[in-house]
């Protein structure tokens, strides 16, 4: 029942239902910690455990469903060293780097290349479908009959595989406190702890709160592994109008950039950005008729029935179901979706997608709206790919939406779903269900995170990066849990070679004062949600589209003021609200960490989404990553070539760089 | 009658079904973003503390043992998936007035 239904039944308060020790210590002590069981953080908690070495976890939510990747995932990419793919790790990492000018993480994408389709087989030991078992599919154009393996997007190439995922959360969980990782729960980490408490020094563990009792965790370990997925909160913020719909839930609000940015790591690409497809009036993912990504190739008609066709990268439109899921050119390969690689993306690596002239033809009359997916008129094994298979393991899909739709008498095989009726012109990357059109004009950034060496080594000593966020560029389930399990894995060679240290009391008790201010500050009136508006509302302003220094350092100035003013008034009625204002503030440093970064880069940057009104050429001086951290002495920023991994210490060659780095032996 | 702050929207993200739901709080636990706390009399269904919290990922439900709950979507989603039966023409939504019998059918794979 809900809230009002209980107290106008009983006419009582429901009392805070656990028991709340604000500021009670608990030392947990480990080898390595992993800040973010989602499934990054999980497989790099199984890769260090079966080194040997202990392990904790700290996840905000419950592990066993957190995370963006909680609610399951049909598509698997990187795994491109499986048995049928014609690409290579260094194909995949090279497409990457051209089609972004460089702008792009290209040593993680070699090592997910390489141990992607490891990681994966890992996952169907376990207990994850990968292959179609029972011959459903047997024949099909998707499906290679001997390893029982179906592929999506590009069906020549074969590197990107449809899976049964919609379990491989509590899978990969299960396995994690199997093997031994001790896991806590519903703590959200809000700092992490250096070597005698200094900036830019050694990470010796971390500190965080429990959302339910208020008590305060001290973790130390010897090497921390950072895994807490991408941001929610920081340029948009309407949840009770937008959590049915969005990608990311409200614990993820990129509070490892935070504590990362605290300690002094630099971090780079921070000043990405570009049109926000998310928010506002938007739907909940695949609810609509449409046919992006889980729906490719599905059927679209019109109002009368009337078929509206794919085309290809060039707008050439496709007849047959085969070409939708190929590469308009000869020889190359079809790089797909949800990868961070979506913008921009060069003809040859694009996915095709509904007739670009289609808004046209609707003006002209040729097509009626409203349009529809077609399910009736596919053939039977391409309807039940697209709805028994993909729909119904897709993240957010089992319940919300594959169950939804059957219980009230959904069925593909007589129905035809409704796209939304919008301006069919705007719709990039075809996700109708963003509600592009339907979305006010608004601006996002968040593709940003740690610079790492071949090790995924943060420039702190002793912290690792994995997964979506932590490492700049990435996007999907297959990216984060092959580098969660290659982090996982160097965190656990780091905490062999190195002694634990003792965190500095200092520190612990500053980032306590912190974290408590919310529940001890006498007449506090702002609560998490205002606080995160304010946020929200400054950073659309002045990071937005629309920069220049002076409006870059108005920003500064006024994150600033809100963290000095507002920001210590802050008030919270139980531990639950605590995280929630904890977070909002720490959503303060992240601004300025995306403002600082912006202010640093003096050049308009197309493949960034960055433009500067002052700056509004494309330097070639400025063909770089540029890094940014802050210490005692305030904010620094540097240039660093975009290839980075490939020059000064490292050799040339991506190959060689990963068999001397990554630790194969005993693996 | 009390004096309550209006509803929040969603109002009613999950439904418990009364005849099976035992306040075992599974539901509870498995929630990543705490939108429900028990309820203070043992064996009562929980209560939906933070709506507005709920970010639909359909966790509570499957961890239910006794299949007592549903994932109720927004109105303003029960409203935009509509279908078409391409026989008749006839128009359906999620939450219509006279549902159509459910589609019994499963999903692919063995999960
Ligand atoms: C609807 C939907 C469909 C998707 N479909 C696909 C698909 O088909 N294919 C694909 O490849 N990808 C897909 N994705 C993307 C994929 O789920 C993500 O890329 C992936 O989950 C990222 O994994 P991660 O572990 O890096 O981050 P997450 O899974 O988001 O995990 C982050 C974890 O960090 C924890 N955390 C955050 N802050 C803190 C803190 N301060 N302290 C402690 N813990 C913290 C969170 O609780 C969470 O558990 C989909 C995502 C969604 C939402
Ligand atoms: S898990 Fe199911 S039975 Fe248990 S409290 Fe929740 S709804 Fe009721
Ligand atoms: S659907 Fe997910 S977020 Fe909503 S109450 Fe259930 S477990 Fe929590």
């Amino acid at each position: 029942m809900n809230w009002h239904t209980y107290v106008n039944k009983t006419g009582k308060v429901p009392k805070w239902p656990y028991p709340v020790n604000y500021g009670k210590e608990n030392i947990i002590t480990s080898d390595v910690l992993i800040v973010g069981g989602g499934v990054a953080g999980c497989r790099a908690a199984i890769a260090a455990r079966q080194r040997g070495v202990s392990v904790v976890v700290a996840d905000r939510g419950f592990s066993k469903r957190s995370g963006s990747g909680g609610a399951g995932v049909d598509h698997w990419h990187g795994a491109v060293k499986n048995p049928c793919s014609k690409v290579t790790p260094k194909m995949y990492s090279e497409a990457a780097m051209e089609t972004t000018d460089g702008y792009t993480n290209g040593l993680a994408r070699y090592i997910i290349g390489s141990e992607g389709w490891d990681a994966l087989q890992e996952v169907e030991e376990w207990g994850v479908q990968i292959r179609d078992l029972d011959d459903e599919f047997k024949g099909s154009i998707f499906r290679d009959d001997e390893t029982k393996l179906m592929f999506a997007y590009d069906i020549e190439n074969k590197h990107c595989l449809r899976i049964y995922g919609y379990n491989i959360k509590p899978v990969v969980d299960a396995k994690m406190r199997e093997l031994g990782c001790e896991v806590y729960d519903r703590v959200c980490v809000t700092g992490l702890l250096t070597e005698d408490g200094r900036p830019g020094a050694r990470v010796v563990g971390a500190v965080g709160v429990n959302d339910r009792t208020g008590e305060f965790y001290i973790f130390k370990a010897k090497a921390v592994v950072v895994s807490t997925g991408h941001t929610n909160r920081l340029f948009n913020f309407a949840p009770e109008m937008t959590e049915s719909q969005s990608m990311t839930n409200l614990n993820q609000t990129s509070m490892g950039h935070v504590i990362g940015w605290r300690a002094g790591a630099e971090l780079i690409m921070m000043e990405q950005s570009g049109p926000n497809v998310l928010s506002g009036m938007g739907y909940a993912p695949y609810s609509t008729g449409n046919d992006d990504n889980t729906y490719q190739g599905s059927r679209i008609v019109d109002k009368d029935g009337r078929e509206v066709h794919y085309a290809d990268a060039e707008g050439n439109l496709i007849y047959d179901e085969e070409g939708i899921f190929k590469s308009s050119e000869e020889g190359s390969f079809v790089i797909g979706h949800g990868i961070a690689l979506d913008h921009g993306i060069m003809p040859k690596y694009k996915i095709s997608g509904t007739d670009p002239d289609l808004w046209s033809k609707v003006q002209s009359g040729e097509y009626q709206m409203p349009f529809y997916t077609d399910f009736p008129g596919m053939s039977d094994t391409s309807r039940d790919i697209i709805f028994q298979l993909m729909l119904a393991h897709e993240g957010k899909c089992r319940v919300p939406i594959y169950e939804n739709l059957t219980k009230w008498g959904f069925d593909p095989a007589q129905d035809m779903l409704q796209y939304p009726v919008s301006d069919y012109g705007k719709l990039p990357l075809n996700c109708s269900w963003c509600g592009t059109d339907k979305t006010p004009d608004n601006w996002r950034g968040g593709e940003g995170g740690f610079l790492t060496d071949w090790r995924l080594q943060t420039t702190l000593p002793g912290l690792f990066a994995a997964g979506c966020g932590p490492l700049p560029s990435q996007g999907c389930h297959g990216e984060s849990q092959t580098a969660g399990r290659y982090s996982g894995r160097q965190a656990a060679v780091f905490a062999e070679a190195h002694d634990a240290l003792e965190p500095s009391r200092a520190q612990i008790e500053r980032e306590k004062a912190r974290c408590y201010a919310p529940v001890s500050t006498e007449g506090g009136d702002i609560g998490w949600k205002e606080l995160n508006y304010a946020v929200a509302r400054l950073m659309q302003d002045y990071c937005g589209e629309y920069k220049t220094e002076h409006t870059l350092d108005m920003g500064i100035r006024r994150l600033k003021d809100l963290w000095d003013t507002e920001g210590q008034r802050m008030y919270a009625g139980n531990p639950h609200e605590l995280v929630r204002a904890i977070e909002s503030l720490s959503l303060i440093e992240l601004g300025l960490a995306h403002l600082e970064a912006s202010k640093a880069r003096k050049s308009s940057c197309p493949i960034l989404g960055f433009s500067r009104v002052d700056y509004p050429e494309v330097s070639d001086d400025w063909h770089c990553w540029v890094a940014v951290s802050q210490d005692e002495g305030g904010v620094k920023a540097r240039k660093v070539p975009v290839d980075y991994y490939l020059q000064g210490e490292y050799s040339g060659d991506l190959e060689e760089n990963y068999r001397k780095y990554a630790e194969l032996e005993g693996k | 009658m009390y004096s309550l702050p209006s509803l929040a929207a969603p109002c009613k993200v999950l439904e418990f079904d009364k005849d099976k739901c035992v306040g075992c709080n599974a539901c509870v636990n498995t929630c990543p973003c705490d939108v429900m706390i028990p309820n203070p009399e043992p064996g009562e269904e929980p209560i939906v503390l933070y709506a507005e919290e709920c970010w639909f990922c359909g966790g509570c439900v499957e961890e239910c043992p006794h299949k007592a709950l549903t994932l109720v979507p927004p109105a303003k989603q029960r409203l935009s998936t509509i279908w078409v039966r391409k026989s008749t023409g006839k128009e359906y939504r999620m939450g219509m007035k006279d549902p159509l019998p459910p589609n019994t059918r499963k999903p692919s794979g063995r999960t």
